[in-house]
């Protein structure tokens, strides 16, 4: 059973923040997570979170409303009660478009927007009710937490790069056990 | 770091860092309201309850209680309806258009001006769901398999898009606007002390933690959402406007509707974003945030969008004349002489020739200025809708139909109603949400920062510190 210690990379300010993330990664140390206040522009290449996909997913609910507005509209004005409203017949579903257009629109931007944002909730896990996941509460004001685990051999090189990158506080938050994969 | 031209104007007054950011901003959440607000709210709660009233007894007696008449069946309600919708379109354009274009101008603002629509749109949705006459009957709006009779809902009406249209509009805004809280939210809840704050903040923060992969699809979903409500912004009031074009009414029946119709919905609404900004950011202190540039910014948007609405009214009367269709020319000809003239200058001088005004620089940097000047639009953009709707339908092909128009104290009622309603809403929020966004305000805060841009101008390349 492998011991890791927790360490939280407390700093002031983004710039020295992600120099010591650049530093942590070249000497192969793994960086959990970090927890920002606001969006850091390039952190995401420098710690290694690759870019998400949810825009295609975006798109895919695009499709998707697209062909619900179609295939509603069809059964309804063509297929179950075609009709002719002020002399404008809906015989057939291409004599018929231009009047579903807009309907057509509204469809994919509704489903593609709610898709959207479901599956970002649902995939940050953002829930009503679910517990703060932030480690340290101060990291949604304005200090930047750097958050680690490490065994006891890397955690001694962690602290020297932090604190030789203008860290504001290293604090060690207890060590968790990880059962070997077997 | 990304750094900014010393010629653009900062956009955060003062030395602020990120904490100072975050202490202004839960302010008024932390703090004991001002007096000044309960008695706002006592004000705005009391006539929105008259305004229930009246409500109440368009739908205990029906209609009849309206001023409207067999001519102008559309007349107050209708009215009210587009301009709530017009004003709900800054918001969205705020947060949509302006993040497309990236204008860091817009962090001040967009928290607020996302509200205003909400509540906007709300009070619109009052007008249109009642002016269906049984309101209790509006779920047949929608294509529900129906056994009322054996027709579907007619696809080629430009009333049902509106369905479509503004329920998509309202649910859409509403989760971009929420998408946006979350992460400050989830600062008010790592901020507050008070345990029934605690607790209502981390039920609304829905634990937002901050992690830069959080951030990253926070990002993405941002960029997707404005990039697919830019264009519904410009659709619902194209669609709207096609309530009245695809008609065949003189007047009415105009192919220059939507895009005039849309700029008179950007127009209205940032009129209406500056006069609750104004008031904002004087109660709340903000003013380091939400500056001068900030307004003079505005006013700009309104002079734009002033002068395009003034072009089309003119460009509706020359195609009046123009086009040769007698009908058409006695439209408008009514409309700038006839009984309800008053109303047509009305229009004309709030919308075409007051914002005229903000060319001149002292006035469209002028608070006091721009306050009156905001409501004067919103003025004028209200008799704008009047103007196209009742005397146009005072006066068509039959004369023996032609009638006059009075609203009655029931429609007044409602519409002070919803100016209550949308009043409270908005006091509310200010009170007990975060009135800017303060998360996105922090990425600017290096490159747009009064102190940290005097810091970069004078070649102190460490810059100034943030904290």
């Amino acid at each position: 059973m492998a011991t890791k210690q927790i360490i939280h990379g407390v700093f002031g300010d983004e710039v020295p923040m992600m120099e010591a993330c650049k530093k942590l990664r070249a000497s192969g140390i793994r960086i959990k997570e970090v927890f920002t206040p606001c969006p850091v522009h390039g952190l995401d290449g420098i710690i290694g979170v690759p870019r998400t996909r949810l825009a295609i997913c975006a798109f895919l609910y695009g499709l998707t409303g697209i062909g619900l507005a179609t295939l509603m509209m069809w059964y309804m004005m063509i297929h179950d009660w075609p009709n002719d409203i002020g002399g404008k017949p809906t015989w057939a579903y291409y004599f018929a478009v231009p009047a579903f257009i807009p309907i057509t629109f509204e469809s994919t931007v509704f489903c593609a927007a709610h898709g959207m944002a479901l599956t970002y909730l649902l995939r940050c896990m953002l829930v009503p009710g679910a517990k703060a996941k932030n480690p340290d509460p101060r990291s949604t004001d304005d200090k930047f937490v750097v958050y680690l685990e490490l065994n006891d051999e890397q955690a001694k090189k962690a602290e020297a790069i932090l604190k030789a990158n203008s860290v504001e506080e290293v604090n060690y938050k207890g060590t968790i056990h990880i059962e070997p994969a077997y | 770091m990304h750094a900014e031209s010393e010629i653009r104007e900062p956009l955060i007054l003062g030395t602020k860092t990120y904490r100072q950011i975050t202490d202004d901003i839960i302010a008024p959440i932390e703090g004991k309201a001002s007096k000044g607000w309960y008695v706002l709210l006592t004000i705005f709660s009391l006539t929105f309850l008259w305004g229930l009233g009246c409500l109440s007894y368009t739908i205990g007696v029906g209609i009849g209680a309206w001023g409207s008449n067999n001519s102008a069946d559309w007349a107050w309600d209708i009215t009210n309806f587009v301009w709530w919708i017009g004003i709900g379109h800054a918001g969205t354009l705020i947060s949509a258009v302006l993040l497309l274009f990236r204008q860091k101008w817009r962090m001040g603002i967009n928290r607020s001006a996302e509200a205003m629509t909400i509540f906007a749109v709300m009070c619109a949705a009052i007008f249109v769901m009642l002016h269906t006459g049984r309101p209790w009957l509006d779920y047949m709006l929608f294509p529900l398999p129906n056994q009322f009779g054996s027709l579907w809902p007619n696809f080629n009406s430009p009333l049902l898009w509106d369905v479509f249209a503004v329920s998509t509009y309202f649910t859409v805004s509403l989760v971009f606007w929420y998408i946006g809280l979350i992460p400050d939210f989830g600062m008010i809840r790592d901020r507050v002390i008070k345990p029934w704050q605690k607790k209502m903040y981390s039920f609304l923060s829905f634990g937002w933690g901050g992690s830069a992969r959080h951030w990253s699809r926070f990002e993405e979903t941002s960029l997707v959402l404005a990039g697919l409500s830019t264009p519904l912004v410009f659709s619902v009031h194209s669609i709207v406007s096609m309530d009245f074009a695809t008609s065949i009414l003189p007047g009415w029946h105009t192919t220059i509707f939507p895009p005039y119709f849309v700029s008179g919905a950007v127009f209205s609404g940032f009129a209406m974003v500056l006069t609750l900004m104004l008031v904002v950011r004087k109660i709340y202190k903000l003013e380091s945030y939400i500056t001068i540039k900030h307004i003079e910014y505005m006013n700009i948007v309104i002079i734009v969008t002033g002068s395009i609405v003034g072009v089309a009214y003119l460009t509706e009367l020359f195609m009046a004349w123009y086009s040769g269709v007698e009908w058409e020319q006695y439209a408008f000809l009514n409309r700038a002489t006839g009984p309800l003239a008053w109303s047509y200058w009305c229009m004309m001088t709030c919308n075409v020739f007051s914002p005229q005004l903000f060319w001149i620089k002292k006035i469209r940097t002028s608070i006091l200025a721009t306050f009156i000047l905001s409501i004067v639009v919103n003025i004028g953009m209200w008799f704008e809708r009047f103007v196209i709707i009742v005397p146009t339908l005072l006066r068509t092909f039959l004369p023996s139909s032609w009638n006059t128009y009075t609203p009655s104290f029931i429609d007044i009622g409602i519409f002070i109603g919803t100016i209550g309603m949308f009043g409270t809403f908005f006091l509310l929020f200010s009170r007990f949400f975060p009135v800017i966004a303060q998360a996105e305000l922090k990425t600017i805060l290096k490159s747009s920062g009064e102190a940290q841009k005097k810091a970069a101008a004078n070649h102190k390349h460490e810059g100034v510190s943030t904290h």
